[in-house]
């Protein structure tokens, strides 16, 4: 029911364990996909011993996304996930292939290559198909009543296809100023370089993107562009160009948490824009999140559980990334 | 036309049953973990260190398996079986919220301290971890089950318009087969390990090799399968009375039963005909089914005629798959008890063909859960939700070329995974519970062979 406070701190809660999702495996998909560039073999080892001992809590930011989807706003998962069906198969083997390198490639001895390569292409996969995921969701489904009625291949789009490529380009940075707080000595250079490089293509694409979006449906370009609106939301992009630039002073100025920060803040701007352009609609043109919500019962249930533990698991989790603070240990084993 | 429904529910069975092994061993290999770190805590024997390391290394990599495979369980209810999630969400959806929330983010966690954070957190709080870690497969196991279970026997719901709304959360996650199925799977998982456990340090016996570890590791292995062999034949035969109040067709199907009758022999050996409606073969010891089932041999048994061709599942497979369980579970009656008397006469180390046995019966257990799964699960059909809603209704309105595409890459890339993870656990297993090694000089980079596997002595493939 619209107005109702229930569904609204759902969409919320989901909303926040999916950009939770975005931002942390996001740093570790961001290392697979910089693995290959690394200076040396042993720079490499450092890398994945940099998000070895966390990337597993990470992940599971995914699953709580998309179990919450299922259990509260069922409607809108079985629209999604059919509509989706391919991309969401090939996201899921390039995770496969990414999270099995992490126990096999420390076990490999003349077979690493194998696992190397099964990392990389496993991350790349992987995101490239979360950002075509994204980019679909933007355009929005064909449906019929609550159910998909498109086709296979729908979301093989040019905007797809940018939102793909250009996600490949954000987790890097992501990934790329991770390294500049866990790298040791000189890979921390080489993370700093590469961090420049993406920073300005990442920017670019979010401009592109931005463009694009606003002319791909009516809605989202009155949205932006009406009056008042426009004086408020203009803040959007104009924030995005400020934190750019302080991303590529504190990169150069050798600020060690800084860029990891703003690449977070680039990322939540990005997320603040496509919240602006779709609300409130969790099935994009078509369902706004009250009409695809569960019954009252299932939220309420399952609001008491997400908080009772919710806050221990922020409490454990922080304690693990403490644990595991500073300069990546190039002992660290098992 | 590609049958869509047959399809999708081939690629379930086929990705469900290769997850299922994995927490199905990790369940029980953590809770060894913890006894195996409590006494290293209590005794600081190098022995329970070793053993320990060891085993923490074959448990990462049966973990992160199951991870893998797990997190594409949580998408297939939406891509595969969309309708059905649609109608049942309301009522299954919080379960598995609160799997997400009370275990998954809790096993994942504290994973990492437990595998890297041995000399960086105190050891008591190592300790934490991996109790933690063994409590979260537990509650994992907890959740997961009662939704399936309420799909067995839906209980605490309303149902309007083709929708299942929650009536009572606490009848649905405590649904009438629950507290069997949960008990049932839960002990499954601790005696696969066990007999896992048992099988490697048989062959190390055999081998000669690691004499002292091998021998308190099978001395434990066979005192807890001696007491909980017999448990499980208890708690597998409560389960079996409680299917049949509920589910009497699928009963009629493990026992090949076609008409109702008394005095119903369970049969050793038949082949079911379902078309028909009769078994070839037969041999049975009379009375017997009805003895189990009724506690009388004169008790009536549902037979598979009582319902229409329709209604029933595919007898062939339940039939079998019961016999395979229960003919493992025997089995392992048997080695465990003669194992017991062994360690009782002091010759359980030396007694090479009970060695021989443990060592064959390496994967009994993990056979046995897979046989059990089959039973339950394709006991259940044509239905999604028991009597309410048929597999056919729930498919995702997705092509079959799709599902049929899919399909082949997850068997493809499962294969190349699991036959990679195999490898690795039997090369950890090669190498073997060794003296734990003192921690490299500072700058040392032990990183590159975190195993120390000497590179001559094992062969990688490729």
């Amino acid at each position: 029911m619209e107005g109702d406070w229930l569904p609204l701190v759902w969409l919320l809660l989901i909303a926040f364990a999916i950009f939770m999702y975005v931002l942390l495996d996001g740093f570790v998909l961001g290392i697979g996909i910089l693995f290959p560039f690394a200076p040396s073999d042993d720079d490499r080892d450092a890398m994945m011993m940099s998000v070895a001992p966390i990337w597993d809590g990470n992940e599971t930011w995914l699953v709580l996304g998309v179990g919450g989807l299922l259990a509260v706003f069922p409607i809108a998962y079985a629209i999604v996930l059919p509509a989706l069906y391919l991309p969401f198969i090939f996201m899921l083997l390039g995770l496969i292939f990414r999270g099995i390198a992490f126990e096999f490639r420390f076990k490999a001895d003349k077979s690493r290559p194998i696992w190397d390569r099964s990392f990389q292409i496993g991350s790349i996969v992987a995101t490239f198909f979360q950002g075509v995921v994204l980019g679909s969701f933007v355009r929005g489904f064909e449906t019929q009543g609550d159910t998909f009625a498109g086709g296979t291949l729908d979301w093989l789009t040019p905007f797809g296809l940018l939102v793909g490529v250009a996600l490949v380009l954000g987790y890097a940075l992501l990934g790329s100023t991770w390294l500049i707080i866990k790298a040791p000595g000189k890979l921390e250079d080489w993370a700093r370089h590469v961090s420049v490089r993406l920073l300005f293509a990442v920017l670019a694409a979010i401009a592109l993107i931005s463009v694009w979006v606003a002319f791909l449906n009516e809605t989202i370009q009155a949205r932006w562009f009406s009056l008042p609106n426009f004086y408020v939301l203009s803040q959007v992009p104009l924030a995005t160009a400020v934190t750019g630039f302080l991303h590529w002073y504190t990169t150069r100025k050798g600020y060690r948490l800084a860029p990891f920060v703003l690449t977070m803040v680039l990322f939540t701007l990005g997320y603040l824009g496509l919240a602006i352009s779709l609300w409130p609609n969790i099935v994009p043109h078509e369902i706004p999140y009250w009409e695809a919500a569960a019954h009252r019962d299932t939220q309420l249930f399952t609001l008491i559980g997400a908080i009772i533990t919710l806050p221990a698991i922020f409490f454990y989790t922080t304690y693990s990334y403490y644990v595991f603070r500073g300069k990546v240990q190039r002992d660290l084993t098992y | 036309m590609i049958d869509a429904v047959l399809l999708a529910r081939v690629q379930f069975a086929f990705t469900v049953t290769f997850h299922i092994l994995f927490p199905a061993f990790t369940i029980g290999l953590a809770s060894w973990l913890a006894m195996l770190e409590f006494l290293w805590l209590r005794t600081g024997k190098p022995a329970y260190e070793s053993l320990y390391r060891f085993w923490v290394k074959v448990f990462a990599v049966s973990f992160g398996m199951g991870v893998v495979s797990g997190i594409v369980m949580s998408f297939q209810f939406g891509t595969n079986w969309s309708v059905f999630t649609e109608a049942s969400a309301n009522v299954i959806g919080p379960l598995l919220g609160y799997e997400v929330l009370t275990a998954f983010f809790l096993e994942a966690t504290f994973l990492g301290i437990m595998l890297f954070g041995i000399g960086r957190v105190p050891r008591a709080v190592h300790f934490f971890a991996t109790l933690m870690v063994a409590l979260g497969t537990l509650l994992s196991a907890f959740w997961i089950l009662a939704a399936n279970s309420w799909m067995h026997t839906p209980a605490g719901y309303v149902y309007e318009d083709g929708v299942f709304y929650p009536d009572s959360w606490l009848a649905i996650v405590f649904n009438p087969s629950f507290p069997y199925r949960f008990a049932h799977m839960v002990v499954a998982s601790y005696l696969s390990t066990c007999f896992i456990i048992a099988g490697i340090a048989a062959s190390y016996l055999l081998d000669g090799r690691f004499p002292r570890r091998s021998g308190l590791t099978l001395r434990l292995a066979v005192i807890f399968a001696s007491i909980v062999v017999p448990l499980q034949v208890v708690i597998g035969d409560l389960h079996g009375l409680n299917t049949q109040e509920h589910q009497p067709i699928k009963v009629a199907a493990m026992e090949g039963n076609w008409e109702s009758r008394t005095n119903a022999p369970a049969l050793l050996f038949a082949i079911p005909d379902e078309a028909a409606e009769r078994n070839r073969f037969e041999i049975g010891i009379p009375g017997l089914a009805s003895l189990i089932l009724q506690h009388d041999v004169d008790g009536r048994i549902a037979g598979l005629t009582d319902v229409p061709r329709d209604e029933r599942p595919p007898v062939g497979w339940v039939f079998y798959s019961f016999r395979v369980m229960v003919g493992l579970g025997l089995l392992m009656l048997f080695a465990a008890w003669t194992g017991l008397y062994h360690l009782w006469r002091g010759t359980l180390e030396t007694t090479r063909w009970l060695l021989r046995l443990f060592r064959w019966m390496t994967p009994a257990g993990l056979i046995a859960v897979l046989a059990g799964w089959f039973v339950t699960e394709i006991g259940r059909q044509p239905y999604l939700v028991y009597g309410m809603m048929r597999t056919s209704e729930g498919i995702s309105p997705v092509p079959g070329a799709s599902v049929g595409t899919s399909l082949a890459l997850f068997v493809l890339v499962y294969g190349v995974v699991f036959g990679a993870g195999v490898y690795y656990v039997l090369k950890l297993i090669r190498h073997g519970p060794v003296d734990v090694e003192r921690p490299a000089r500072e700058g040392e980079a032990t990183v590159r062979r975190p195993l120390s596997v000497p590179a001559d002595t094992i062969e990688d493939p490729v």
